[in-house]
């Protein structure tokens, strides 16, 4: 008895050594992803809510407006007027007042101009003017306004929600409540919706021409099969830079299609099938067809073939038969392609950017833009948010349906 | 009856193996159309072919800036394959050795760099290498692409190791091998070809990443990708004609390598089963 227990024991001493074992073969790259993927999305996350920059600038002035917020049925009182002035000469004198000016160019019309000339002006002056109001409405009517003085108590931070409200074409009006941007300072619902209905494009694209395909492959002969592989998997290891030079050879211009679409006589002036909607449609598909192809040729090839023959010898048309019977079984394969296909669209920047025109730019090419060009770092963030949580949503989905064992790589 | 029935059939396979075919020079047609072009002598990327020239080729074995994105290539791509590899086979044996709580948690975990979009991860990467003045150095690159080619390493092995008998494991260390020398003399020469499929797999990555390099990287880290993304975009000439058919001829050497291992390991599994 004593003898069992101890054996019992030792079993599940070496059990637990077993694990320990385990995860310290994984921990490595565990903190390895968590330092250089985990922190720095949760970081750039963080970013789409902290709005600290006005506060560090105009010290004065947020600490006032903090207080106002509450009570915005008020004018702004003199000693608000007077730490703002107070607080744009030291900005401009230390050279610090860009920032400022960038930041509430976000929120009010012109805003930068606004202030890097109230800056200007007032640099030179030593002595306090006797009444700071009257002297800030002077240089700029704008200051008199009570939307410039919501808009920086809005920004006096630490947490917004401005950049997360603009992400969707919302702000906040001088009542503090949530209202719609004025068409012509609207733009991201648009630019996500664009992105959405190019994801679905390409997905059903790939879908209707991977399926045939797939098909095929996974019920080909053994020898033609590995064939057949190899064309599917030559476009997949082909770069994605070369493959979006072969699209702009192709459907330039004096591109081969053009060509041959005049040579037929089809057409007799150059078709537009590049650095538009077309362009990136169908070099993104074409990108994004093996990812669809890979996943249904697993499912495929284990889809036994004795219930189609059931089916057939119990006296079922060969279309009913696939329809009923052989289509419902090449659904998981279907549904990890058409994920997978989905979420690489919805994240993509390369192809867009290198065969579409302006207007087929998608929130990726937004949130690269924000981040490098403008530096407006709250949007990008916020912009990145929104496609970062759409992803994990499906991502789950996929790990759920798919199971995250199933992951193959051809 | 049973003849229209096989009609039917047969009108179905043709139909399917027409559209498959199209499918397939849709797959194929533009990676070959860019080829010719190469060789073309003349300064537009447009058909008709003029006459045979190798001037592009030597245009860009000529130039500095190719051979400079070619040596950054390698830089990047050879460090950041080999952090990705080594941690990624670590955590696929780790993976299959034990169950423990959380294990399909942190299996999403390692494998989330395949699908977060890779600006993403550029954006999050630039704001936070700023402090440590990572960004615009070699260091910060090879980290930023050893993170996304980790997943490909762990997916590898663990097919590698899913086929793997642990009974070998065992017998060597019941004949008294310590834990390093049948990681070393068994388990690794069975689980090769995974970890080199899934080493190269982490290179391509590297070797074609864009985003990262336009985010992170400085103007004298210009990688392949990178200077065929500016080429693209602003003076798109034969010369990019040239570097793509090379990148595509090395696309179907690294093919070709990895189907062989797979071959190869397919291989090992039936010898195995057989013993």
């Amino acid at each position: 008895m004593t003898r069992q227990k101890e054996l019992l024991r030792d079993l599940k001493r070496a059990e637990r050594r077993r694990r320990l074992m385990a995860l310290a073969l994984v921990a490595p790259l565990f903190f390895f992803l968590l330092v250089s993927f985990v922190l720095p999305i949760g970081d750039m996350l963080r970013r789409s809510i902290v709005d600290t920059e006005l506060s560090e600038i105009w010290p004065r002035t947020t600490a006032l407006t903090k207080a106002w917020v509450w009570d915005r049925a008020s004018d702004p009182t003199p000693e608000m007027y007077r730490a703002l002035g107070e607080d744009i000469r030291e900005s401009a004198r230390e050279r610090t007042i860009a920032v400022a000016a960038r930041r509430l160019n976000y929120a009010v019309n012109n805003g930068r101009s606004l202030v890097m000339s109230t800056g200007r002006a007032l640099r030179r002056e030593d002595e306090d003017p006797a009444d700071w109001r009257a002297r800030l409405i002077e240089i700029d009517p704008a200051w008199g306004e009570r939307k410039t003085w919501i808009a920086i108590a809005q920004a006096a931070g630490p947490m917004t929600d401005f950049y997360l409200l603009t992400a969707v074409d919302l702000e906040r009006d001088d009542r503090d409540r949530i209202v719609q941007r004025l068409p012509e300072r609207s733009l991201y619902v648009q630019v996500l919706g664009r992105t959405l209905l190019i994801s679905v494009s390409v997905t059903l694209l790939a879908l209707v021409l991977g399926f045939p395909v797939a098909y095929l492959v996974a019920n080909a002969p053994k020898r033609i099969a590995g064939l057949l592989m190899i064309l599917v998997l030559l476009p997949f290891w082909t770069s994605l830079l070369v493959r979006s030079a072969a699209w702009i050879v192709l459907l330039q211009d004096q591109g081969l299609i053009n060509g041959a679409l005049q040579a037929t006589g089809i057409i007799s002036e150059p078709m537009r099938l590049i650095f538009n909607r077309t362009g990136v449609v169908v070099a993104m598909t074409h990108v994004l067809l093996p990812f669809m192809i890979l996943p249904m040729i697993a499912t495929m090839k284990a889809i036994p073939p004795t219930y189609m023959r059931a089916a057939l010898s119990l006296g079922a048309h060969p279309a009913i038969a696939f329809v009923r019977v052989y289509l419902p079984q090449t659904l998981p394969g279907v549904a990890a392609g058409v994920l997978l296909v989905f979420i690489m669209a919805l994240g993509y920047y390369v192809t867009p950017a290198l065969v579409g025109g302006a207007e087929d730019q998608m929130l990726a090419y937004f949130i690269a833009f924000y981040t490098t060009s403008s530096a407006n770092w709250g949007l990008a963030a916020a912009l990145g948010v929104m496609l970062l949580t759409a992803t994990a949503i499906l991502y789950l989905v996929y790990a759920r349906l798919v199971g995250m064992g199933q992951v193959k790589l051809g | 009856m049973h003849g229209a029935r096989t009609r039917t059939e047969q009108i179905a396979r043709i139909v399917l193996i027409v559209a498959a075919a199209l499918v397939f020079f849709f797959l194929i047609a533009p990676i070959i159309a860019v080829m010719p072009l190469s060789v073309n002598d003349s300064e537009f990327l447009t058909y008709p072919l003029r006459g045979f020239t190798t001037r592009w080729y030597e245009a860009v074995f000529a130039s500095d800036k190719w051979r400079i994105a070619v040596v950054n290539s390698f830089l990047i791509g050879l460090p950041a394959a080999f952090i990705a590899t080594v941690l990624g086979t670590l955590a696929a044996i780790g993976l299959s050795m034990a169950d423990f709580r959380g294990k399909a948690a942190i299996t999403t975990l390692l494998l989330s760099p395949l699908v977060v979009p890779i600006v993403i991860v550029a954006v999050g990467l630039y704001f936070f290498f700023a402090p440590f003045g990572l960004t615009q150095s070699y260091t910060g690159l090879i980290i930023a692409h050893a993170a996304l080619g980790a997943p490909f390493p762990v997916v590898t092995v663990s097919a590698a190791l899913a086929s793997f008998d642990r009974n070998l494991a065992r017998a060597a260390a019941s004949l008294g091998a310590p834990p390093l020398t049948v990681f070393r003399r068994i388990m690794l020469p069975l689980v090769a070809p995974g970890v080199a499929s899934g080493a190269l797999f982490a290179f391509a990555i590297s070797f074609d990443e864009v985003v990262t390099v336009l985010l992170l990287g400085a103007p004298h880290q210009r990688t392949i990708p990178r200077e065929m993304f500016s080429g693209l975009r602003d003076s798109f000439n034969p010369t990019i004609a040239a570097v793509a058919v090379m990148l595509t001829l090395l696309a179907v050497l690294l093919l070709l390598v990895v189907e062989l291992l797979r071959a190869r390991s397919e291989r090992m599994k039936q010898q195995a089963g057989s013993l």
